[in-house]
């Protein structure tokens, strides 16, 4: 084993150790311990990526096995790493912003008794992560993707007293199983099709399977890749919660918020956009593929998107934005402009992480009312969580030179460029996003930290041993800091790598990009520089919708507060449907889980119970019971019967004989 | 390789040894030697099937440590034992679980000790037999007589509707197993021997293969169980103590898919192919309905035994598509769900022995009083829905990729119990485990003994080791596999 063969099993293998001490012995070496280990272990996870990643930079990749999990038949199932250029990105984005929220965690999980448990769980989580990143074959990365699963079910229900998290983490876990159920069966048309499960070797061997078609109902003939595209699809819209998918991620808020910032909006929830980018060669080659994957995210995109308009918890409103965003990334891969999403994926990493802690920081600030209705003119008494989420809303809105900006803006060019059928819609989807995205943010934004103070001071909850006589306070600096280090890549990292990582050759030999969808390479026509592309985009549609979706909240929620109330009284239709969320949940409950409950009571009731165990089984003891009861009539113990019965039997043997 | 020759014939009758020096001990004022004369037992034999993994030669398909020595000569009845890839493992599994059973029995069982330990012992001697026989009378001898032990232990140490439930596991398995019975007669008069190995190379016609096939499946489908003569189990398993449960589900339940194997499959493969559209629509049937009415259990036993069936309803599907992933995912999956279902059943037990109830709605809010048990409860779950890294997932897997390969639509049924496992063994852990202090009971719960700890951390160091590294297990079945499979395509007719 190379030396840097050794590094690149240190990553995973790192916070995978801190999970063990610190969940195995966490009751023996106590909080502060348990917090240095697993922090000490991101940390060095994170400095190796450092790293990795300029090794893999001078162009040392790697593709190899670690160890042989299964072999059966004659195929081997490996457990081993490949390392390249999107790999490298993905381990950077992951473990910095875990690193990150491990800080946080310090203070934001101060008083909580299960502390040790939660260092445990998001280590594992990262550990999950990067292997799920790092994997060369398909079935790593179906461990690595049900390995976060599991950590987020762990994690989403951490407070299991709660009713709603517990009702929440076992949704998530079984929408993600219904997405779970596509990717499997995915993996195994690939398996069967293919006859290996390792990237390499099914890339390789793709084009020649291009023109394959396969009858799976009769009479109807498929593309073999459009169907093995639209299985693993379906897992992507479960973990990256696409539409109709995306029931889970709203729920997930009743986590703790460190956990949201990490898994719920920077890396799990993106491990879908991540497996299609990866896949890329896989997708080029099935354009009804490409076309499903851009209008399912289209539509999540957009319709998310309003959610978020009408809710009035800070996580939630944050939740939706993710929502929607997947759904930028996702119009992204099925525009064919993959390391655009994986672009934009970075960025979002970065500023939804920030506005989630942030999101958090002001919840600690107000004593864990997470209402924005309950807040207002918090920037006088949180200057860093203020100054930092107007740094992540900008970000995320799109604003120039900001680092959402060169992302979202590619998105929305690259797809414009796109001719796809449903490339229309989902332009349309992106660009009338933007404006939502800016009034919904803003929206949040000067509730949050503008206008009337319109909490109550909260000193008779018994918080008056923390000394700040119940006003909201900024939060400690181990939460601060993580704000601050956040801030930093939200502003510039889309200014610095843009050029490189669209425009230059990074991906090259990552991602592949098939001839027939040009849209990146128009896109390079076009690009004349990070500046350049801000100052032009000073004129652009999407920068004035942005702005006026921020000024429409400015003018709403400081200026008029009637405004939205009567908007509200007058469309209450459309309110109480996005009130609703749709329906979707409704719906889920009553037809799926409540069909499923009802068809399995009638078949244990009807089938088993009845049917089988009261007519065959106890039927056959009662028939048997039955004729029994008959035939011992016959035994009376009266001589004279027997007698009759005998000379009966004599005469009829004797008639026959004589006949023979 | 002198100790090797008999080693088949020591982890039979060794246990069987020892339980009747376990009887000996007489009545309960002994009971402290009868538990510790049952676990040197236990022990044993576990030790002296070791060497039966350690020193079998995966590079050979055939028979190996075979003991052969005439028996009832009038009707060339020979006593012969043998193990290969597939049958090996299987009795690992049981003086495993014997082992687990003793422990797990020592503080819980306080009425005629001796007798429960001496009824697993002799069930475990007897278990072993019915794996290494490859004589078919001395297979149905051992079958038959392991109906016994288990009749008893659900008879007298079970539930308030023992006897119910005792009776229907006893004639369910009997009225099955006498036409198996019937069908090594005609056998033996086609060929003039008992060998199982020679009743593999025997001519048959289709007709008499079908007649065969059913005669065996009557016998097997009801051991596995399959749908729909499946329900005894969730009475067996109400009604039986804890261990028994766990014997039941971890071993019981793979005789009747280690019949399909040894026997169905290679004497008759021309029906087994005929049929196999059959047997793999009463496999689907088996995930699919029974993966729904474990949803509506209300009984954590009943949840548990119908979770068993339908995921033994992926064994035989596996093993009636006839490729490498199906059936060695099967015999993954019979020995991984011998340690989940074990589990499970032991986990149940835990709750059972403090609260005297079985029924979901009785708890809620475990993990607030018993957290350690709560971390195992959760683990289990997890590999009882497949979840990667557990063993479950490695079995599931494999038999659905060689669904996919077989037929689409059969990895598509199959593959549903991703979602239904998952929905009805983690809904069963929100309501028992999670949620607030659901009553004083729960309350005044105390968690996990150093006993249980022990028998819990032992089954959960096997359901995460043969998840992250399944290798060990598969390389034993390979040729084995593979030499069963050309036989099986080869047609008789």
């Amino acid at each position: 084993m190379t030396e840097m063969q050794k590094l690149y099993l240190l990553v995973p293998l790192a916070p995978l150790a801190g999970a063990v001490i610190a969940g195995l012995f966490g009751w023996l070496i106590g909080r502060a311990a348990s917090h240095w280990v697993t922090i000490l272990s991101v940390a060095i996870s994170f400095v190796t990526s450092v790293v990795i990643f300029q090794d893999v930079l001078a162009g040392h990749t790697f593709n190899g096995s670690v160890y042989t999990w299964l072999t059966t038949g004659d195929t081997r199932f490996e457990i081993g790493f490949l390392i390249d250029r999107l790999t490298a990105v993905m381990m950077l984005v992951v473990t910095f912003v875990s690193l990150m929220v491990h800080i946080y965690t310090i203070g934001y999980m101060r008083e909580d008794p299960g502390y040790q448990r939660f260092f445990s769980y998001i280590s594992l989580f990262t550990f999950s992560m990067l292997m799920l990143v790092m994997s060369n074959n398909f079935v790593q990365l179906f461990f690595g993707w049900e390995a976060v699963g599991l950590v987020s079910y762990l994690l989403i229900g951490f407070w299991y007293t709660r009713p709603t998290a517990i009702y929440a983490n076992l949704k998530a876990f079984l929408v993600n199983r219904v997405g779970d159920f596509g990717f499997l069966l995915g993996i195994g048309m690939v398996l069967a099709n293919f006859g290996t499960l390792d990237y390499a070797a099914v890339f390789a061997r793709a084009p020649e399977m291009a023109g394959q078609m396969i009858t799976l109902i009769p009479g109807q003939e498929w593309m073999l890749m459009t169907v093995i595209c639209i299985l693993l699809f379906i897992g992507a819209m479960g973990k990256s919660a696409q539409f109709p998918l995306h029931v889970w991620l709203p729920d997930s808020m009743e986590g703790p918020t460190p956990i949201s910032a990490l898994i719920h909006a920077a890396t799990m929830v993106t491990a879908g956009i991540f497996m299609v980018a990866r896949m890329s060669p896989l997708f080029e080659l099935s354009e009804t593929a490409l076309s499903v994957v851009m209008v399912i995210g289209a539509i999540t995109a957009l319709f998310m998107g309003f959610l978020g308009v009408i809710q009035n918890d800070i996580k939630r409103v944050v939740a939706y934005s993710t929502l929607s965003q997947l759904g930028y990334m996702t119009v992204a891969l099925g525009a064919s402009a993959y390391s655009v999403a994986i672009f934009h994926l970075m960025t979002h990493a970065f500023f939804k992480a920030l506005l989630f802690l942030a999101a958090g920081s002001v919840i600690m600030g107000m004593h864990h009312d997470q209402d924005i209705r309950n807040m207002g003119g918090l920037r006088k008494y949180m200057p860093i969580t203020w100054i930092t989420s107007l740094i992540g809303s900008l970000a995320l809105i799109g604003t120039p030179f900001f680092s959402g900006f060169y992302s979202k803006d590619s998105i929305i060019e690259a797809v414009g460029l796109s001719h796809l059928p449903g490339s229309g819609f989902a332009y349309f989807a992106v660009v009338a996003g933007v404006f939502v995205t800016a009034f919904y943010s803003f929206r949040m934004y000067f509730l949050v930290f503008h206008g009337k103070e319109r909490f109550q001071t909260h000193a008779s909850h018994g918080h008056g041993e923390h000394g700040h006589g119940g006003k909201p306070h900024e939060s400690p600096w181990v939460v601060t800091l993580p704000l601050i280090m956040l801030a930093i890549p939200s502003v510039v990292i889309g200014y610095i790598t843009i050029q490189p990582m669209l425009f230059g050759d990074y991906f090259q030999g990552s991602i592949f990009v098939s001839g027939n969808h040009p849209a990146m390479e128009e896109l390079m026509h076009e690009f004349h520089g990070a500046f350049g592309m801000a100052v032009h985009a000073l004129t652009s549609l999407p920068f004035w919708l942005a702005l006026s979706g921020a000024g429409t909240a400015w003018f709403f929620y400081m200026k008029r507060p009637d405004i939205p109330e009567a908007i509200k009284q007058r469309f209450s239709l459309i309110y109480t449907v996005l009130e609703h969320k749709y329906g979707f949940d409704e719906f889920n409950d009553w037809f799926f889980a409540g069909g499923a409950r009802l068809i399995g009571r009638s078949l244990w009731k009807g089938g088993d119970v009845a049917v089988i165990d009261g007519f065959f089984v106890n039927g056959t003891a009662r028939l048997i019971g039955w004729f029994s009861t008959l035939t011992r009539r016959l035994q009376s113990g009266y001589i004279y019967h027997y007698t009759f019965a005998m000379i009966i039997g004599v005469f009829v043997l004797m008639t026959l004989f004589v006949k023979g | 390789m002198i100790a090797g020759l008999s080693l088949l014939s020591l982890v039979i009758w060794v246990p069987i040894a020892a339980g009747v020096a376990v009887l000996a001990t007489g009545s309960d004022r002994n009971a402290g030697l009868a538990r510790v004369l049952a676990l040197i037992g236990a022990l044993a034999g576990f030790a002296l099937s070791l060497p039966l993994y350690t020193q079998f030669d995966n590079l050979q398909a055939g028979m190996q440590f075979v003991e052969i020595s005439p028996w009832i000569e009038t009707f060339k009845v020979t006593y012969h034992l043998g193990v290969d890839g597939i049958s090996v493992l299987f009795i690992l599994l049981t003086t495993f679980t014997t082992v687990l059973v003793v422990i797990a029995g020592w503080k819980v069982i306080e009425k005629r000790v001796a007798q429960y330990m001496a009824a697993f012992l002799f069930m475990s001697g007897l278990m072993n037999g019915v794996f290494a026989a490859l004589d078919a009378v001395l297979f149905y001898v051992f079958w038959e007589a392991m109906l016994i032990p288990m009749f008893l232990i659900i008879g007298i140490w079970g539930g308030p509707n023992r006897v119910y439930a005792a009776v229907k596991f006893f004639l369910y398995t009997l009225l099955g197993s006498l036409l198996m019975l019937v069908a090594f007669i005609y056998l033996y008069t086609k060929g003039g021997t008992f060998e199982i190995l020679d009743f593999h190379r025997l001519p048959l016609t289709l007709t008499e293969q079908i007649l065969i096939f059913f005669a065996f499946f009557m016998a097997f489908a009801v051991k596995v169980p399959m749908w729909p003569v499946h329900t005894w189990l969730p009475d067996a398993h109400v009604e039986a103590p804890t261990g028994g449960s766990v014997v039941l589900a971890a071993i019981m339940l793979k005789m009747g898919a280690y019949g399909f194997l040894r026997l169905s499959l290679p004497i008759v493969p021309d029906a087994s192919h005929a049929l196999s559209g059959f047997m793999i629509t009463l496999s689907l049937v088996a995930v699919v309905y029974i993966g729904l009415v474990a949803l509506a259990q209300t009984d954590m036993k009943k949840l548990i035994a119908y979770s068993s069936i339908s995921h033994m309803g992926f064994v035989t599907l596996g093993f009636f598509i006839f490729n490498a992933y199906g059936i060695e995912g099967a015999l993954v999956q019979m020995i991984s769900h011998g340690f989940i279902s074990a589990a499970m059943f032991l986990c149940v037990g835990v709750l059972y022995d403090r609260m005297h109830s079985r029924m979901i709605a009785d708890y809620g809010g475990v993990a607030n009083k018993m957290p350690i048990f709560a971390a195992f409860f959760v683990l289990f779950a997890m590999a009882n829905s497949g979840l990667p890294g557990t063993s479950g997932f490695v079995g599931e897997f494999m038999v659905i990729m060689g669904a996919v390969k077989a037929n689409f639509w059969y990895a598509f049924l199959a593959a549903v119990t991703l979602i239904f496992g998952a929905a009805y063994t983690l809904w069963m852990v929100k309501r028992v485990v999670f949620g607030a202090v659901a009553n004083d009971h729960v309350e005044h719960l105390k968690d996990v003994s150093s006993r249980e700890f022990l028998v819990l951390g032992l089954l959960a160091v096997a359901v995460l080791g043969m998840g992250l590294y399944p290798l060990p297990f598969t390389e034993v079945m390979h040729h084995s596999v593979n030499n069963l499979l050309s036989h099986v395509a080869q047609s008789k007719l």
